[in-house]
């Protein structure tokens, strides 16, 4: 990836200086650019031809981000606390799942919870009573409304949490199946809450969610006869875009399959870096 | 809607490599593994750079597709959809080759 590329010389059949990405033409310069369009091929441009000088940057989009999510892992690590971070889809079960969690695990961790909301405190209000720490993050708070939670705002969060206290910190991410996959916070591992309501199709229609999910809790379970919901078809489909991701089947609701997934956390919890 | 964010990350970098001089092409470089809308991106352009120094600039994507190895019987492959199995043996221990691509490759200036 170190090495400076011209895709457009082949889609615009024109040249913009070799290598350097330098073009140093004089008193040429007709163009027009037109503003902010997307495509990749618009016309003739030969206004670029001259005048214009090609800088290489390189550079990765989420770049900063990453650098936060780094900074934020090495204080999860030094403070010996495992982060999990829990995504879904709106409506999926995530808060249901995280409240029945806490009433079976606040008496053998001590657990933080980063709650990722667009507006409200409604979902961090449902998390009260379990002696956990809560950190709320509104995501339109001067973050722009955002769909996702990102390292820098779940970074703003820290100084809210007893950091050094806590044995497991679980954030629950913004409900929404395409945006907070493509944000690392400095988790330690991604689980996600998948609903049987939701349809076997969603792997395909959402991979990046499903690919980077260490962890798929199918939820709801307990409507498995109540719906036309083909597992197998949806486990083929998981499958498919990732095919190392563990599998719990839960219902919040009833109970099913929350020891497996307060297991699994207890075991993610013992084996991070830096855990005691 | 993260493409606002990307946009805006987009502009923070190019803002900084054009260090105040105008910007008339941003390349980026986007994998078919990232699920990025093309028409989405465009739009969150011009709304983010919209009164900026940046307004004008044309945002250019290149599009990667996605290839994958297979870990059992070598082949590689371009993929139509993001389905992580080899076409040949069936196999599911693949490695990504390409298609997660997500970085600014270029700009291009106007010299003052």
């Amino acid at each position: 990836m170190g090495r400076f590329h011209r895709h457009d010389d082949n889609d615009h059949g024109h040249d913009h200086g070799h290598g350097h990405g330098h073009d140093h033409g004089h008193g040429h310069d007709h163009g027009e650019v037109p503003g902010g369009r997307f495509g990749d091929v618009i016309g003739d441009h030969s206004g670029y031809e001259t005048g214009t000088e090609r800088v290489t940057v390189l550079e990765r989009i989420f770049g900063e981000n990453e650098r936060t999510a780094e900074a934020n892992r090495a204080d999860f690590d030094a403070a010996g606390v495992t982060v999990v971070n829990l995504m879904s889809s709106p409506g999926a079960g995530k808060t249901t799942l995280l409240r029945e969690t806490l009433r079976r695990l606040h008496d053998r961790h001590r657990i933080g919870i980063i709650e990722g909301d667009i507006a409200t405190s409604l979902d961090a209000d449902r998390l009260e009573g379990f002696g956990a720490a809560i950190a709320l993050v509104n995501t339109d708070d001067g973050f722009g409304g955002e769909c996702h939670l990102d390292a820098p705002m779940v970074r703003s969060a820290l100084p809210r949490l007893p950091l050094s206290e806590l044995d497991l910190i679980i954030i629950e991410n913004v409900g929404n199946l395409v945006c907070p996959a493509e944000f690392v916070v400095g988790e330690h591992a991604r689980a996600m809450v998948f609903s049987i309501t939701e349809g076997e199709e969603k792997p395909l229609k959402y991979p990046v969610m499903f690919r980077t999910a260490d962890l798929v809790l199918v939820n709801k379970i307990d409507l498995l006869p109540h719906l036309d919901f083909d597992l197998g078809a949806f486990y083929a489909n998981l499958r498919a875009v990732n095919p190392k991701a563990a599998t719990l089947e839960v219902s919040a609701r009833t109970g099913q399959g929350l020891d497996a997934w307060c297991s699994w956390l207890t075991t993610v919890t013992a084996r991070s870096p830096g855990a005691a | 809607m993260h493409e606002l964010s990307i946009c805006r990350s987009i502009a923070g970098i190019v803002s900084r490599h054009a260090a105040g001089r105008p910007v008339r092409v941003v390349h980026v470089r986007i994998g078919h593994l990232r699920q990025v809308v093309p028409d989405t991106l465009a739009y969150c352009w011009s709304l983010v750079v919209e009164d900026t120094p940046l307004a004008g600039a044309e945002l250019r994507v290149e599009s990667v597709p996605a290839r994958i190895r297979c870990e059992d019987c070598g082949r590689t492959e371009t993929l139509e959809a993001p389905v992580l199995r080899c076409g040949g043996c069936d196999g599911t221990r693949v490695s990504i080759l390409a298609g997660e691509e997500f970085l600014i490759t270029s700009l291009e200036l106007a010299e003052a």
